[in-house]
């Protein structure tokens, strides 16, 4: 008896032409490799020492340059320098400095499709699995052999099946609901899987809230965080990519490691305490926990329905004296939008900084590292201590709408109230 | 290969902004990345830890980011390897692309103290403690990571395909 495959198990038999189930190491062709600025300069440095000369394919690796953009050092400059060199001589898509986060830009300007086996040198490579990508998170060297061969080795993960059901409340968020998930897990409750994120509440979300919630699957430990393709994911993706596509479904009686319902109705707004991702808790418990500086932007949540969802409570409003926010859109593209649609002026009517497209101060290189013993409340996907450039500051995640809640009040807020 | 060191202990889901904050990856030199290693979870570590020495983990040892420089930095500092309850997975790849060694015990890593002095059979996958006089088996490498170990690891694989 031949049992059911999940999503994974479908995507990497696709791939390697036989019939592989989880467990079984494969070596499978790619769809599509990256690299950032962080880590791409180590990418060439492996490349060429695995004696190779062309990607091989230049039509399928992209380069962005988005963790420390534009360059605050010298240092940085240098492998900015030596990652446009290699880009520009090897003829793959380049994105240099102010364009945007890479998992916004792979994505927005249609290089993946559903049903696409993608390795990136970065942990949130996993986000595009909202657009039914097998998509995850390698090393240097790792992206460097992908980049040379078009191939890499893979161990086919089993899959945890998470069944959202319900409906989320208002002032209720994807970035609360993936956060809750995250709690109830643990920070390594997935680890080497592949999460499968499936149930009405998933449906009912716009492509943007699928995204933040693929993007986390790493905080996890997963390998892939992947959701169904269904109408709005089609929608979306012919809008933003001319390549041709064949969606991949788990079938019913397909063998997962975990199956975990969750009624999702009941949920509050939650937040993320330093210094871990999984250390979880409603919003109300650390209410009126005073913070010095909110940012909004990332991988995670630096899109339009983001800043649209800040503007309901921020615009007409000001941010409270003495506190900063920050803002940093994912991508140009969205700058553009959220500039028409009138967001970024409502915000800086409010008292917002906002930084050049890309990581921001997310990863602690530049653009708004805290001070000693200062909160932050912030979008991303990542509180470890010293995450924003200071060891001694503490960071707090919660949704855009909990960020511009708190950023007026001067302390963690419940939005809520904003929005009656 | 067996090594000896002296054990440097460290607790569950060390992350790799700990292991290497990123304010430092403007550089992929070994010893310049060594001057910072673990500085998050021990700002003193870059002037204790001496080459050979061991570092024992919890569970979950290089989570987060998939920063090479992580394992590149444990090495420069002259870390000799990482015995850990499990380790995250990118780092797991990486450790072994990069060629730092790394083994998985649960009973290892809850019984050995710091300032104990190990000894790691790498081939065989034991631990012995000196100190205690304990042994410990480390969970064995899958037949296919064993095989990539063997060939010099990913670098040298990659080199016969092209």
């Amino acid at each position: 008896m031949t049992l059911g495959k999940t999503i994974i198990e479908k995507i990497f038999s696709r791939h390697t032409g036989k019939a592989v189930s989880a467990n079984d190491i494969v070596v499978s062709k790619i769809d599509f490799c990256l690299g950032q600025d962080g880590t791409s300069g180590i990418v060439i440095d492996s490349f060429t020492r695995m004696g190779a000369e062309k990607v091989f394919n230049a039509d399928k690796m992209a380069v962005i340059i988005d963790h420390s953009s534009p360059s605050p050092n010298e240092g940085v400059s240098r492998i900015h320098k030596k990652i446009r060199e290699f880009s520009l001589g090897q003829k793959i898509h380049f994105y240099d400095v102010g364009q945007g986060v890479c998992h916004q830009i792979v994505p927005e300007r249609g290089y993946v499709v559903p049903g696409d086996l993608v390795v990136g040198a970065d942990s949130h490579t996993c986000t595009y699995g909202a657009l039914n990508v097998a998509a995850t998170g390698m090393g240097s060297t790792d992206v460097a052999a992908c980049a040379a061969t078009g191939q890499n080795w893979f161990k086919v993960p089993e899959s945890i099946k998470f069944i959202c059901l319900g409906k989320l409340p208002k002032g209720v968020y994807s970035k609360d609901l993936i956060l809750y998930l995250i709690g109830q897990v643990g920070a390594d409750g997935a680890t080497y899987m592949s999460c499968e994120y499936t149930g009405p509440v998933i449906g009912a979300l716009s492509m943007e809230g699928r995204f933040t919630i693929a993007n986390m699957a790493i905080e996890m430990g997963a390998k892939f965080g992947i959701m169904n393709c269904d109408k709005k994911t089609i929608a979306w993706v012919k809008q933003h990519s001319k390549r041709k596509f064949k969606p991949v479904t788990a079938d019913p009686d397909a063998v997962y490691n975990k199956v975990l319902e969750y009624n999702i109705s009941k949920i509050t707004p939650q937040i993320a305490k330093p210094h871990q991702v999984d250390n979880v808790c409603p919003l109300a418990e650390v209410a009126g926990t005073p913070i010095a500086q909110g940012y909004i932007g990332t991988c995670t949540n630096g899109r339009l329905e983001d800043f649209a969802e800040a503007c309901k409570i921020l615009k007409g409003r000001k941010i409270k004296k003495g506190v900063r926010l920050i803002v940093a859109p994912a991508s140009n593209w969205i700058l553009k939008d959220a500039m028409k649609k009138g967001y970024i002026a409502a915000l800086l009517d409010a008292g917002a900084t906002l930084v050049t497209p890309g990581c921001g101060p997310c990863v602690g290189t530049h653009n708004g590292v805290p001070s000693d013993g200062e909160n932050v409340i912030s979008t991303a996907n990542r509180n470890f201590k010293g995450r924003m450039g200071n060891i001694n500051a503490f960071i707090y995640l919660g949704s855009p709408a909990t960020v511009a809640a708190s950023v007026i009040e001067g302390k963690i807020a419940d939005p809520r109230k904003y929005l009656k | 290969m067996k090594l000896k060191g002296k054990v440097w202990k460290f607790k569950d889901n060390i992350n790799t902004d700990e292991i290497i904050p990123a304010r430092y990856l403007n550089t992929f030199d070994e010893q310049e990345l060594a001057k910072h290693c673990m500085e998050d979870a021990d700002k003193d570590f870059p002037k204790k830890v001496k080459t050979g020495d061991i570092i024992v983990a919890g569970k979950n040892f290089g989570c987060g980011s998939s920063r090479e420089h992580a394992p590149i930095c444990l090495k420069g500092a002259g870390v000799s390897c990482v015995i850990a309850e499990t380790f995250a997975r990118i780092f797991y790849r990486n450790a072994i692309n990069i060629g730092l060694p790394i083994l998985e015990s649960v009973e290892a890593s809850k019984s050995i103290e710091e300032g104990d002095t190990i000894e790691v059979d790498l081939e065989k996958g034991k631990i012995k403690n000196v100190t205690t006089n304990k042994t410990y088996s480390a969970t064995a490498f899958p037949p296919f990571m064993q095989e990539l170990i063997n060939a010099g690891g990913l670098m040298e694989y990659v080199k016969k395909k092209i």
